[in-house]
């Protein structure tokens, strides 16, 4: 395999220096504060560790956290590729300023983007007042989780798409239109194959940084237990308690199942762009 | 010319200012007080009056550096190397976690100043809308059925956790000590809180800018804060039948101190929290002074309750926790399915 094989494979000199750097920063930056995690849940026994990590307030949380993340990178990727499509193939007025506020969600301090959001969704608020007649509980519920990780994790699939979008001629679409495809069609056969990768990178960007967010949730969710407790708060919960141990076991599971699911979109990605170019 | 002109002044004045400091430099001391979030105002005022006391009382200018958030959070950060000189927090287990995480300060720490080293109180008293529309008097009408409470989550947040321990207490006092029947009334009173945010401030957001609940349990120092910052045309502050002393506790980081050569001015600091002046200040900031004659002055501003102290009820802080708000404690237990 090409990929186990140390080769120099550019004509540029410096791959020993460049390399080097990178591991070690890598190592730095991720990979010592990550095994700190796994060191201090390492001093802990099996039982202690699973009841931390298995009792069914963590794993009521484990539901709504996973559930809401997944859910907010998959609207997210369908909304996300529209508003990157109006970006790369329309001209109008600001556009520039519609571009620009697609990363106001990255600027934002998470904690502001909560508290403005609850303020907007709650039963006073300008959304709010209109949905409660409707019977629907947005802030302080699950849909209030689920709104502020919509929010934060939008720009992810927008800037993964975009550049792609803006590489792929729109000739190829008239040629299939041209040639008897219908609308559906040329989306479905000719448009979207190659936006697959950059799509699912997106998703998985926005599904690992809303699986972390912690800021904005706990001002919107309501923090009822096992029903709209977040994991990262029952990692707070524990730390309140000096429990550093079984704040770290939480982590710990949560890294594992995101590495997890974060290791099978990538082999997805591969997949789909093998199957693209064959 | 007159802009070119004012910043050559500024910069000889920088100048000049920055011998001065620096010459200066062996007369100046500092201090790190790590504290909760409520005590943001009280403490800066507190700071100038006690620099200015130490500058006639040795000559020394000193510094006092102040740094707030969740008081568990806090001493978390104490405990992880922030290098605290003092920490002011919202409750003693907090202050305990310093000396049994990490020997930074010794066992005995709480009895080292005068009233558990507690030098200002509070209690928890009820906040309510304007013409108090649900008749909420005391603490057995907040657990009756179509009462929205608004209180923090005491998982997360010291304050909530007064607030939990003043409901039991009363129940346990209704009920002649009965302590099922102080759960079951803890429970019914959960039931009708339909947010818990993690932290106090969080939950006077929730009260008085989204205007959800219909009662708040809070501290003392907050409503009154709220009531008269925010308007006492919107709220108004009931207080309980019975309710708990909080003493939020205060100390010297031994360990931090010492390192820093900064022992006598740290303990200084704390002594004058108990000055007449130091009291005044507290009293100003809706603290509860424990000096007499200043508590006389400023009895109006208090409402006059029956309080107990979590040591006559719960038999101390470390007890309470274990208890209560360990995983699986009793409060675990009111949201078990």
């Amino acid at each position: 395999m090409s990929a186990f094989t140390f080769k120099e494979q550019n004509p540029l000199p410096g791959f020993r220096l460049t390399l080097g750097f990178a591991v070690l920063y890598l190592g730095l930056i991720v990979l010592v504060p990550l095994s700190a995690a796994f060191l201090k849940t390492a001093t802990m026994t099996w039982p202690a560790f699973w009841s931390a990590v298995a009792s069914p307030r963590v794993l009521a949380s484990y539901r709504i956290s996973f559930g809401a993340a997944l859910l907010a990178a998959a609207i997210n990727a369908v909304f996300g590729l529209l508003v990157a499509w109006v970006l790369v193939r329309y001209r109008f007025p600001f556009k520039k300023l519609v571009d620009a506020m697609v990363d106001l969600p990255f600027a934002l301090p998470t904690a502001v983007a909560g508290i403005a959001l609850a303020a907007i969704y709650s039963k006073n608020g300008w959304i709010g007042r209109w949905l409660e007649p409707l019977g629907i509980k947005a802030a302080f519920s699950e849909l209030g989780i689920l709104i502020a990780l919509t929010f934060i994790s939008l720009p992810f699939v927008v800037r993964t798409v975009q550049p792609v979008l803006e590489d792929l001629e729109s000739e190829l679409e008239e040629a299939a239109v041209s040639l008897g495809a219908s609308r559906w069609q040329a989306f479905r056969r000719v448009l979207l194959p190659p936006l697959y990768p950059p799509l699912l990178t997106g998703f998985a960007l926005a599904f690992a940084r809303a699986l972390g967010e912690y800021g904005s949730v706990v001002f919107i969710a309501g923090n009822m237990p096992m029903r709209t407790e977040i994991t990262p708060l029952l990692i707070i919960t524990k730390l309140e308690q000096y429990d550093y141990q079984g704040a770290t076991a939480i982590a710990v599971v949560m890294l594992t199942a995101s590495f997890a699911l974060l290791l099978v979109i990538n082999l997805l990605q591969k997949w789909s762009q093998q199957r693209t170019r064959g | 010319m007159t802009t070119n002109k004012t910043f050559r002044s500024l910069l000889i004045w920088g100048v000049v200012l920055g011998f001065g400091l620096s010459v200066r430099a062996a007369d100046e001391v500092k201090l790190l007080n790590i504290s909760y979030d409520p005590t943001r105002e009280l403490y800066q005022d507190f700071n100038a009056s006690f620099a200015k006391h130490w500058k006639e009382k040795t000559g020394q200018t000193v510094t006092v550096n102040q740094s707030h958030g969740g008081s568990g959070k806090q001493a978390r950060a104490v405990i992880d190397g922030l290098q605290a000189d003092v920490v002011t927090l919202a409750l003693a287990y907090d202050v305990d976690a310093l000396f049994l995480k990490a020997a930074l300060i010794p066992k005995e720490w709480q009895s080292r100043l005068p009233h558990n080293s507690a030098p200002y109180t509070s209690t928890i008293v009820f906040l309510v809308r304007k013409g108090n529309p649900k008749q909420i008097k005391d603490w057995n009408d907040l657990a009756k059925p179509g009462v929205a409470v608004i209180t923090p989550n005491p998982k997360t947040s010291g304050g909530a956790r007064w607030n939990y321990l003043a409901a039991w207490g009363y129940a346990l006092k209704q009920n002649r000590g009965d302590e099922t029947k102080a759960k079951e009334f803890v429970s019914r009173l959960f039931k009708n809180v339909p947010v818990l945010d993690s932290g106090a401030r969080g939950s006077t957001v929730t009260f008085v800018e989204r205007g959800i609940g219909d009662v708040f349990i809070s501290w003392e120092n907050e409503a009154l804060l709220v009531v008269n910052n925010l308007g006492k045309d919107q709220f108004e502050i009931v207080a309980p039948s019975l309710s708990i002393l909080a003493e939020p506790p205060v100390t010297i980081v031994d360990k931090f101190a010492a390192k820093h050569g900064t022992l006598a001015v740290a303990k200084a600091y704390l002594e004058h929290l108990y000055s007449e002046e130091g009291q005044e200040i507290a009293a100003k900031h809706y603290y509860r002074p424990r000096l007499e004659s200043v508590a006389a002055k400023y009895a109006d501003k208090f409402p006059q309750l029956k309080l107990f102290t979590i040591d006559e009820v719960f038999g101390g802080w470390q007890k309470a926790q274990s208890q209560h708000f360990a995983d699986d404690g009793i409060f675990d237990q009111i949201y078990k399915p």
